[in-house]
């Protein structure tokens, strides 16, 4: 990693010229919500200054650059009695700018999934190796909860990232391309100030966060609370409608559809992103359902993300972006749900057992 | 034709409209730079809008419009004995559509109102499968091209034909919009079927639900959203009507 200084002015003559050349995406704002405050979404960029630097935090991830809604798998020429398939994994160059720290993290997490698991996704590989990172810092929002998670703070997955100390941004750079790019401007090494305005900031961002969920032991205690009823009472409240699985920066699960062409030569094969939340997530051939209630489908969902599938080293998906939370019009939310189950369990008074004493 | 071996026949098949706007039977002709190859999937035995042929050896009958004269009942059984398919197409064929809206009112008064007292026979919209066995529905105001063609050729190639379970938000999420409900709008999308791409609330109307109801949904939580977040019941009660698609749901609880 190099670490450099730029001025935001540079800086933004810097992005400028960076996205009239290359197909960028970076936060704007969509709409105003009822409550008047901005919406945001990472749309596309042409020039620097329909970018919002300062934004909050986008509605949706950045997850659909690496794993589209849809996607075409494969495609199938049929002639003569027989088949050909035919599988493209190509991926057009792309900028994304403005991922926050929590973002980037979650495409780490994305990357131990897709690529280093036992079948690493080409697909996901294409998009991941053409995507550059420009990531920003930012002060939490009073719902948003990745110190928790250990995600507020990233060092790795981005190719720079830029820290807001003021008048400049701390840069780390953190591959060649982005060093490169920035030759072409005035970057300053890191002067004994700025490293101290860093830290400050680092500090500050830190001490800034009101929403806390205790997760230490979490995945033991998912674990005994297999069965407690505090999964029907919050499933009571799901619309099983996908929704925090679609704006999460983790969940990648996804369906297989076979689709013929019209004129029947060929076929397609095309995922798109899906949700255990929705009813036939767990339902197999013959009908038969595994999750048929929404409890129980919303406890995997917490399983997943607060436990961990072997299928990802049993670690916590989740990075506490609060997506899902803010997203959830039923207000289901990570803290709630998790601070109900800790309250059920360390509240009860039934059977208060002696544990053994200190010696 | 031969498809990878296997023998394929062309559907024959049938068009009816009943009380309706032809919407749906339209959708049929849409979609121009696939319409020849769809078109090459069927033998229309029975289509007033595309051909002036009348016969009545088809085997799948895509019904449109709902039921709302007395001679309609007999014509629909008729076609029911025929078809060895009846698939209900359209919202106004699967739930009485927005036809229904008159079945709010005496329909003397409906009858007044539109034909101005001249004598009409007329009853109570119903849905088609309040009269005879429906095998598939398909629902959609108008239904969706991009849907009929996908079930049409399940049907051709003897594949699996089925409907998205799950409702509208998932769509609406991938095509990145803004909820409605952060604007401070009803939409009934997380009660709806998804399967549109959610084409009304992509263009910032809120979905109406004209493909029905998700299956399994939770209209208690449903509910106690709107009233959490302080809407109007009375509003959601129109939209709940609008298509008819809910009524047997929507009955005490608001
Ligand atoms: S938790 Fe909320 S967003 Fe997720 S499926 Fe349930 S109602 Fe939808
Ligand atoms: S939480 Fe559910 S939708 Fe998300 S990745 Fe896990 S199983 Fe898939
Ligand atoms: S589960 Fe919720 S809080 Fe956690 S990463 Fe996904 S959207 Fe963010
Ligand atoms: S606008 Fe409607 S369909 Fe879209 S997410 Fe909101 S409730 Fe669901
Ligand atoms: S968004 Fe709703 S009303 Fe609009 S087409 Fe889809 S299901 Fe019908």
């Amino acid at each position: 990693m190099i670490y450099k200084v730029i001025s935001k002015r540079e800086f933004k003559a810097f992005i400028d010229a960076l996205v009239k050349n290359n197909s960028s995406f970076g936060p704007r704002k969509v709409d105003t919500g009822s409550n008047g405050k901005p919406i945001y979404q990472f749309m596309p960029v042409k020039s620097a200054d329909e970018i919002e630097f300062d934004y909050t935090v986008s509605h949706l991830s950045a997850k659909r650059f690496f794993l589209p809604y849809h996607d075409e798998l494969s495609h199938f020429n049929f002639s003569d009695g027989n088949w050909e398939q035919e599988i493209r994994y190509e991926a057009p160059p792309i900028i994304l700018i403005g991922l926050r720290p929590c973002d980037i993290n979650a495409v780490n997490i994305l990357d131990d999934v897709m690529l280093h698991g036992a079948y690493p996704s080409p697909y996901y590989l294409a998009r991941r190796k053409n995507t550059f990172i420009i990531g920003m810092d930012h002060l939490p929002l009073p719902d948003c909860f990745c110190h928790s998670m250990n995600r507020h703070t990233v060092n790795h997955g981005f190719n720079l990232f830029c820290s807001d100390i003021g008048d400049s941004y701390y840069l780390s750079i953190n591959s060649s391309k982005a060093f490169s790019f920035l030759k072409e401007f005035r970057i300053e090494e890191p002067t004994y100030e700025d490293n101290c305005c860093l830290i400050e900031r680092r500090k500050n961002i830190k001490n800034s966060f009101e929403t806390k969920i205790e997760v230490s032991g979490l995945p033991c205690f998912l674990d005994i609370e297999f069965d407690s009823p505090i999964w029907q009472k919050w499933g009571d409240k799901c619309l099983s409608c996908g929704t925090c699985a679609m704006v999460c920066p983790t969940c990648y699960c996804y369906s297989v559809e076979e689709r013929f062409d019209i004129d029947l030569k060929g076929s397609t094969r095309q995922n798109h992103l899906y949700s255990c939340n929705l009813v036939d997530f767990a339902q197999v051939t013959g009908g038969h359902n595994f999750r048929p209630k929404n409890g129980d489908r919303l406890k995997y969902r917490y399983y997943h993300h607060y436990r961990g599938f072997a299928a990802n080293d049993n670690q916590q998906i989740c990075v506490g972006c609060n997506r899902c939370g803010r997203a959830c019009l039923a207000d289901i939310n990570p803290k709630d749900v998790i601070n109900d189950l800790r309250l059920e369990r360390e509240s009860c008074m039934i059977c208060v057992s002696q544990s053994p004493d200190k010696t | 034709m031969n498809h990878l071996g296997f023998e394929m026949e062309k559907v024959k098949i049938g068009s009816f409209d009943f009380t309706c706007c032809e919407g749906c039977q339209l959708q049929l002709a849409n979609k121009e730079f696939t319409l020849p190859d769809f078109l090459a999937l069927l033998d229309i035995r029975n289509f007033r809008e595309i051909s002036s042929e009348r016969l009545d050896d088809y085997d799948i009958a895509l019904v449109e419009g709902s039921i709302t004269r007395p001679d309609e009942i007999e014509r629909i059984k008729a076609i029911r004995a025929q078809a060895k398919v009846l698939v209900a197409f359209g919202t106004c064929a699967c739930f009485g559509g927005v036809n229904s809206l008159k079945n709010r009112i005496p329909q003397e008064e409906a009858v007044r109102e539109v034909y101005d007292g001249k004598a009409i026979e007329t009853r109570p919209s119903m849905k088609i499968s309040d009269i005879v066995q429906v095998d598939l529905s398909i629902p959609g105001c108008p239904v969706s091209k991009d849907e009929v063609e996908r079930i049409i050729i399940g049907i051709v190639t003897r594949s699996q034909v089925s409907l998205p379970t799950y409702p509208v938000c998932v769509d609406c999420k991938q095509q990145l919009n803004t909820c409605l409900f952060d604007l401070g709008e009803i939409c009934l999308g997380p009660i709806t079927r998804a399967g549109c791409n959610a084409v009304c609330t992509t263009g910032k109307t809120a979905c109406l639900g004209c493909r029905g109801p998700a299956e399994e949904l939770n209209m208690p939580a449903y509910l106690e959203l709107i009233k959490e977040r302080g809407l109007s019941l009375e509003d959601l009660h129109e939209k709940l009507a609008f298509y008819n698609a809910f009524e047997p749901l929507a009955t005490d609880e608001t």
